[in-house]
């Protein structure tokens, strides 16, 4: 028997070569079984598909899992996200089978924040498998249909497989080749860090067109809006995230009560910058808390499915 | 000089047939492994996985990230190259990434690794080793085969001692 067909709406954007939009939806941090629809209220028709995060910075929240089944009822496609961090590779690939069974169309697979980090630093960290084994493995189940333990499955799973990297964090010579390692594994399409250091995202760029690796996978770039100086002053200490002293300054000279409106200006600006870059099919906007903010980003940046009816602006062909 | 002392240790008949006659005896076998945990804890801060990966990370043991990734860095790595998890050490990766450049070996950092298996920890990896248990921990890719398997390169199928 063949499992739900996923049917993804970001893998058909990505076919079609429309320039793709995902977002972010944080499930809540308790029972409520309302929340998940009010996020992916302000988000439907504007992204092609919203991450659902997996305890984010190790701290406890719903499921990733129960929340992406949320998210679909909602009308919003989830990217399922799945941590080594709380699992594993027993759990891991117990949640693949469901996600499969359950139609959802995309998993995110990483190794996750470390446990010292969050709001249960006395846990026990699992890492039994590392992000690239996780992906490796989901290769496994789905082309394969083999468990790591080598059985076979009848029924296999649908999803597409994502993963992430950072193209700012040291050794940063290394992390094109890190990228192709993982789409070796098995990734087809990733979503960086925060893109605000452009020199440096252009030549790891340059690094994948030159590997094959954009033929390969879809490559959206990590976005988002600062939205006050305490932000970026809270973005500044975030292990892995660059921001060049330009950016900084430039947030710093307009009045106080503008921060919010440069912050969301800069966040478009870069959207449109990223959409010039070859090899970049799309945009990963993280706008934590700031969902309703989403829609008018995009628009200004004329991406994503919400503009794409319209005009046929974004589309890369 | 882990290169070094790698090619003095590279597997060959002898080491083979030392390690047959070191695993056949429990004793011996104690006294080997806790001479390996010696002297690879002291020079490379060897946490006994039993499964070495030394000669493919530059010489330095992923398994002292708080993470223990054994493919890379991960991306919580600060500009000026700290651990996200101890910010007062430097990541093992980037170590590990300086060392094999520095010693023509930067390809290594290409290569794909396998998951650990849990039940050689606190076993001998060098015994492992030379009984060709360890075949399979690494895999490259390339063009003509750029998707390697994940199961497949076991030393059972190859048919090398089992214990």
């Amino acid at each position: 028997m063949s499992p739900p067909d996923p049917g993804g709406e970001l893998r058909a954007a990505l076919d079609a070569g429309h320039f793709v939009v995902t977002a972010e939806i944080e499930p809540p941090g308790d029972a409520d079984p309302d929340a998940v629809a009010r996020k992916a209220e302000l988000l439907r028709g504007w992204v092609d598909a919203a991450n659902i995060t997996d305890n984010q910075g190790a701290r406890v929240r719903m499921s990733s899992l129960a929340a992406s089944l949320l998210a679909m009822r909602a009308g919003v496609e989830p990217v399922m996200q799945l941590t080594c961090r709380d699992r594993n590779r027993l759990a891991l690939q117990s949640d693949l089978l469901a996600a499969g069974a359950l139609g959802i169309p995309n998993v995110l697979l990483l190794t996750g924040d470390h446990p010292k980090a969050g709001d249960h630093p006395d846990a026990k960290p699992v890492f039994d498998l590392d992000g690239v084994q996780l992906g490796w493995a989901a290769r496994a189940l789905r082309d394969e249909g083999t468990l790591m333990s080598g059985r076979e499955i009848e029924t296999r799973p649908g999803w597409m497989i994502g993963t992430v990297e950072n193209p700012f964090a040291p050794p940063t010579e290394l992390r094109a080749r890190r990228l192709a390692k993982k789409v070796a594994a098995g990734a087809e399409f990733v979503q960086t860090q925060f893109v605000f250091d452009f020199d440096l995202f252009e030549r790891w760029m340059g690094d994948l067109r030159d590997l094959g690796v954009t033929e390969k996978c879809a490559v959206l770039a990590g976005v988002g809006p600062i939205r006050s100086l305490r932000a970026l002053e809270f973005m500044r200490t975030v292990p892995g995230v660059v921001i060049p002293d330009e950016v900084e300054r430039r947030l710093r000279a307009v009045p106080s009560d503008r921060v919010t409106e440069e912050g969301i200006d800069l966040c478009v600006e870069t959207i449109k910058r990223l959409t010039e870059v070859p090899g970049v099919a799309g945009v990963h906007v993280m706008a934590i808390g700031f969902e309703r903010g989403v829609p008018d980003i995009v628009q200004r940046a004329g991406v994503g499915p919400g503009v794409r009816g319209e005009s046929g602006k974004g589309g890369r062909t | 000089m882990g290169y070094l002392l790698h090619a003095l240790m590279a597997a060959n008949a002898v080491y083979r047939r030392l390690a047959a006659l070191v695993e056949r005896r429990p004793r011996l076998y104690r006294w080997f492994t806790a001479g390996e945990r010696a002297s690879k804890e002291a020079l490379f801060g060897c946490r006994m996985c039993g499964q070495c990966e030394l000669p493919a990370t530059g010489y330095t043991c992923p398994m002292t990230c708080p993470k223990q990734l054994r493919n890379g860095p991960c991306g919580g790595v600060s500009a000026d190259g700290r651990c996200e998890v101890h910010p007062g050490l430097r990541c093992v990766w980037l170590i590990a990434y300086e060392r094999a450049e520095a010693s023509g070996r930067g390809a290594d950092l290409d290569l794909l690794h396998r998951p650990v298996d849990h039940r050689e920890r606190g076993r001998s990896s060098w015994v492992n080793y030379w009984q060709g248990r360890d075949d399979g921990l690494w895999t490259a890719f390339t063009d003509t085969d750029p998707y390697p398997p994940l199961n497949g390169a076991g030393a059972q199928e190859k048919g090398l001692t089992p214990r």
